[in-house]
């Protein structure tokens, strides 16, 4: 990709961003926790270490499609671009947690459950949150025109969020009335305060990897929406 | 927004919902094309299984549902393509009638195209899967009205969308199909426990998310319709 001429000389951004780099050593130093510092789970083993990486994101996903939700009705009501911008980059690192989620869950599920993947609820759940937001994200890449495309992503976004109960609902209903022949999530055992304290810190790597992530996708949103006008203005 | 009375708003809606229907009377490209298409599916779905390992009375509820759902979009597809036409929309709405209104009309309408799209393979699934469906008519008839409010609130909404974008064909069932989850899990299961000749009260909490969806997904995506027209 070419860079365009520019009117102005202006800052270039950073090659390496400190956020990130925040995060990515908040992360390492979670997961050098979580290995050498907690102690293994009695009878899973290592195979539980997963569980640091798996229950952080999933709740980081969550937050993420609570942005998107929260910032697409602010935009239908106030139609500040910024409030699209942060929606868009939400949905973004909302989906790539998710596939986390959806990575992890099964890499645990097979030592443990005996099998990749089951159609338990809360699995279901995540995996049709995964269809939603990717299909947010082809809506948002289907439309060129960005005051439409913020209003439509912004009313796929709202509309999003009120499904989620319902699916949640109907998939619990489906599974608890017809039990699955194989070995269901047990249910969690209280934590022993070390594992509590790393899932903690590991949590608190995540929210730092999110805001990292958002931050450096608004400022490409950002970039693209000036440039954008500046061709349109240029014609 | 809304400062005509509610009565002149259902009047409003019910020429919209008539203008499309006579369209669709006319031509019958699309209900014509959904009938073939749902029984080509209730075909292709029996041959995919093996009858003899799976009884029809256990396959029949998910295949009624799934081969609804698809038939439903091909007519939701159409719902704002025929306005594409001369920009038709443009002069719908430079009509003086709420925008809900014209939500509701077109949603009215692709209510009785799901319906009518029912009412014919509904007949056929009992034929082709050979299940009698006499004692449970009546309550199956109720749960696929209900299916048919949810699945065209969402679906009708989204066609308004797709049509603007360079992906309309293709984007319509990605959005709608996870909003038809809630919808084809509670309907089919719905329809699994009356066909086994269960009571019906053993039904009503999927009856209940049923009724709660297209309760919710109506009103909001009446609200939220006029965000997606060009003005």
């Amino acid at each position: 990709m070419t860079a365009p001429a520019l009117d102005a000389p202006r800052a270039r951004p950073a090659l390496v961003d400190g956020w990130l780099v925040a995060a990515a050593l908040a992360v390492v130093a979670a997961y050098v926790r979580a290995m050498l510092f907690t102690p293994p789970e009695a009878t899973q083993g290592l195979a539980q270490k997963i569980y640091y990486l798996h229950l952080p994101a999933a709740l980081n996903a969550y937050l993420a499609f609570g942005v998107v939700a929260i910032t697409s009705i602010v935009y239908l009501w106030l139609k500040d671009p910024r409030a699209d911008r942060v929606a868009e980059s939400s949905a973004e690192v909302g989906l790539l947690f998710t596939t986390v989620v959806l990575t992890t869950g099964p890499i645990w599920g097979k030592p443990i459950w005996g099998t990749w993947w089951t159609w338990d609820a809360r699995l279901t759940l995540t995996l049709f949150l995964w269809f939603i937001y990717a299909g947010y994200l082809v809506l948002r890449g289907a439309i060129t025109e960005p005051d439409m495309r913020a209003r439509y992503s912004a009313v796929l976004g709202v509309l999003g969020a009120l499904l989620i109960p319902f699916i949640h609902m109907s998939v619990y209903l489906f599974r608890t009335l017809h039990p699955m022949p194989i070995v269901l999530k047990p249910e969690r055992p209280s934590l022993p305060g070390e594992m509590l304290t790393t899932l903690l810190f590991s949590f608190a790597a995540f929210v730092l990897v999110y805001l990292a992530l958002v931050r450096a996708r608004y400022r490409y949103a950002v970039e693209r929406d000036a440039l954008a006008l500046r061709d349109a203005e240029g014609r | 927004m809304s400062d005509v009375a509610l009565p002149g708003m259902l009047q409003a809606a019910w020429l919209v919902a008539r203008k499309d229907l006579a369209i669709e009377f006319r031509t019958r490209t699309a209900f014509f094309s959904a009938i073939v298409f749902a029984l080509l599916g209730l075909t292709i779905f029996y041959f995919a299984w093996d009858p003899t390992a799976v009884s029809s009375l256990d396959l029949a509820p998910g295949v009624l549902w799934v081969v609804f759902t698809f038939s439903g979009l091909l007519g939701l597809q159409r719902s704002f393509g025929v306005e594409q036409a001369g920009r038709a929309m443009d002069a719908l709405l430079a009509a003086p009638v709420d925008r809900e209104a014209i939500y509701l009309g077109k949603a009215f309408a692709n209510v009785l195209f799901v319906i009518g799209v029912q009412v014919i393979a509904l007949p056929a699934v009992a034929l082709f899967y050979n299940i009698s469906l006499g004692a449970v008519a009546l309550p199956l008839a109720a749960i696929a009205v209900l299916a048919a409010i949810g699945i065209v609130a969402v679906g009708t909404l989204f066609s308004s969308m797709a049509v603007n974008t360079r992906l309309a064909e293709l984007l319509l069932p990605m959005l709608s199909l996870p909003f038809f989850v809630p919808i084809v899990i509670a309907a089919a299961g719905t329809t699994s426990r009356l066909l086994a000749g269960r009571p019906i009260a053993e039904a009503w909490p999927w009856l209940r998310i049923l009724l709660g969806f297209d309760l919710v997904f109506t009103v909001a995506c009446a609200l939220a319709f006029p965000y997606t027209l060009d003005e």
